[in-house]
């Protein structure tokens, strides 16, 4: 066949491949959209659920993923930065540090039901935290640990050699060219990856359903120690365990609408943390 | 004679992960001159530099045996603190490495690890080192501005007067001016004859003209060994072995 139709096809076929991923997200989005913008309004989102929740807004939902993030991040944010601190400038490569990659590799492996399985035995019952914002926290944070780690140590290896260099060259000390020649570069990389992370975590729903999120409560949690309502548990609830779910499937739409912007805020957001950083580095 | 030595290296042997990279080298590196080392790539002589600042010390699987003295004492000895070493010995790396702050806070970085410096201090010490690397009328006006915009020849001198700024006693360049055009390169150059009143210097070259031209001694390295050291014009002159005599006519390299 002639050498540049072949090249036109194949170019072709990448094209549509492309274009695909772009119309499923496109219908995704306008889906969703469309059919939860009608019950959006200030009300729907600073209000509880009334009547059974065929009434009311989710804000009770929204305050409860917020914090469960909150917890993540707090946990996850500090551990997976030394983790990943250690890894990449001191853990000389060896027996144990390929072991400690290989755990990693295999914890971001692990589907998600078993983290919230593991998270009842560790924090529900072990710790003895009880079904609360705070053991869905710590669970989703263990969820997220190895992509922050992973995502953390991605920034530290995009720093260049010479900079370590050129500080242990001026008679820094190892760890004093980390903290001031190394992490000042990769922390904006580690927030882009951490942020992508939370989003992911906090669309979750298997990991809170047995260490924390409840069907419905009536006030908002007091303290860490209550459970709460999430924005995904609430979606789930509202597409499959109500007892009217034709009536409730506009407000379950607007759940998802908002969960969904939720996410695209954090995704954005780590656009543009990786942007300022790259016009930073630039000069 | 004695006195004049800076540091002198005694059978020093080095190997990465088991292979051998330098084999007994023993040479002077006398006080306020400019010692060129020179070599086909390969000949050990990058690795040799390093050795002098204990640089070497953070690579995977490096293993050093034998001496280096400076001012006596063994660099090498357990004791001694390598973090001292580097403040006393700076180095200048091939590919200029200016990190991404201003200007100021380049030349200022290696005051601020724990030094009693005050600001004002501070402040000074970055103009005199400034001043001293030939850098100063050029970036006068723009000290806060980011070290990245300066062309690549002012970056170098830059970081010459970054490791100026903590007063070394000795500087080593590992091949400074190998990346720069012919203008920028005579402007190192210069500012290499002029800093060897104050410093010892020991420069790794690719350029035999250059080693001609600033060195007062040159040391001719060829596969991880020693082959001869003296006075640069002897060395382009009338070398002692064949070996040194063929590199410097161009006959290999």
């Amino acid at each position: 066949m002639n050498k540049k139709l072949t090249e036109k096809i194949g170019f072709l076929l990448l094209y549509l491949a492309a274009i695909l991923v772009l119309i499923f997200l496109g219908i995704i989005l306008l889906d969703v959209f469309s059919k939860g913008i009608g019950v959006l309004s200030w009300k729907f989102l600073s209000q509880p659920p009334r009547q059974g929740m065929t009434e009311g807004g989710i804000f009770p939902a929204i305050l409860g993923t917020f914090l469960v993030s909150l917890i993540t991040v707090v946990f996850a944010v500090p551990l997976g930065m030394f983790a990943a601190i250690y890894l990449n400038e001191y853990a000389r490569p060896g027996k144990m540090t390929r072991l400690i990659r290989l755990a990693i590799r295999n914890l971001s492996g692990v589907p998600s039901i078993v983290y919230g399985l593991f998270g009842v035995v560790l924090f529900v019952q072990m710790m003895k935290f009880g079904t609360s914002i705070l053991s869905a926290g710590l669970t989703l944070g263990l969820l997220t640990l190895p992509w922050t780690i992973t995502a953390c140590e991605e920034a530290l290896k995009t720093v260049p050699k010479a900079y370590r260099e050129g500080a242990l060259a001026l008679g820094a000390t190892k760890w004093h060219s980390i903290r001031t020649n190394v992490l000042p570069y990769a922390i904006p990389g580690m927030l882009t990856g951490v942020i992508l992370g939370l989003a992911r975590a906090a669309g979750e729903t298997a990991p809170i359903l047995f260490t924390g999120a409840a069907f419905f409560i009536p006030h908002l949690p007091g303290s860490l120690f209550d459970q709460f309502m999430a924005l995904p548990y609430h979606l789930y609830i509202l597409a499959t365990q109500h007892h009217a779910i034709e009536k409730v499937r506009p407000i379950a739409y607007g759940t998802a609408l908002v969960l969904l912007g939720l996410i695209l805020l954090l995704s954005f957001s780590a656009i543009w943390v990786r942007y300022r950083y790259r016009q930073k580095m630039r000069g | 004679m004695e006195e004049n030595v800076k540091m002198s290296v005694h059978n020093l042997q080095f190997y990465y992960s088991g292979v051998p990279a330098l084999k007994d080298v023993s040479m002077k590196i006398l006080k306020n001159r400019v010692s060129a080392l020179i070599g086909p790539s390969g000949c050990g002589k990058t690795t040799f530099l390093r050795c002098l600042n204990r640089m070497n010390d953070i690579v995977e699987g490096a293993r050093v045996e034998g001496n280096i003295l400076l001012d006596g004492v063994n660099i090498y000895d357990p004791e001694v603190d390598v973090v001292q070493i580097r403040r006393r010995v700076g180095m200048v790396f091939q590919k200029s490495n200016p990190f991404p702050k201003t200007i100021f806070e380049n030349v200022a970085y290696g005051l601020k690890i724990d030094s009693p410096l005050s600001k004002r201090e501070i402040a000074d010490r970055v103009e005199t080192s400034l001043k001293d690397a030939a850098l100063w009328n050029e970036v006068a006006d723009r000290l806060h501005q980011s070290a990245m915009k300066l062309s690549g020849g002012q970056q170098q001198r830059l970081c010459i007067a970054r490791a100026l700024a903590v007063k070394p006693e000795v500087i080593l360049m590992d091949e400074p001016a190998s990346a720069l055009d012919p203008i920028a390169t005579q402007k190192i150059e210069e500012l290499i004859k002029d800093l060897k009143t104050r410093y010892t210097i020991v420069i790794v070259t690719h350029n035999m003209q250059q080693a001609a031209r600033v060195s007062d001694y040159t040391a001719f390295f060829y596969l991880g060994a020693l082959i001869e050291i003296d006075r640069t014009e002897k060395i382009f002159t009338n070398p002692a072995h064949k070996r040194t005599e063929d590199y410097i006519t161009g006959r290999f390299g």
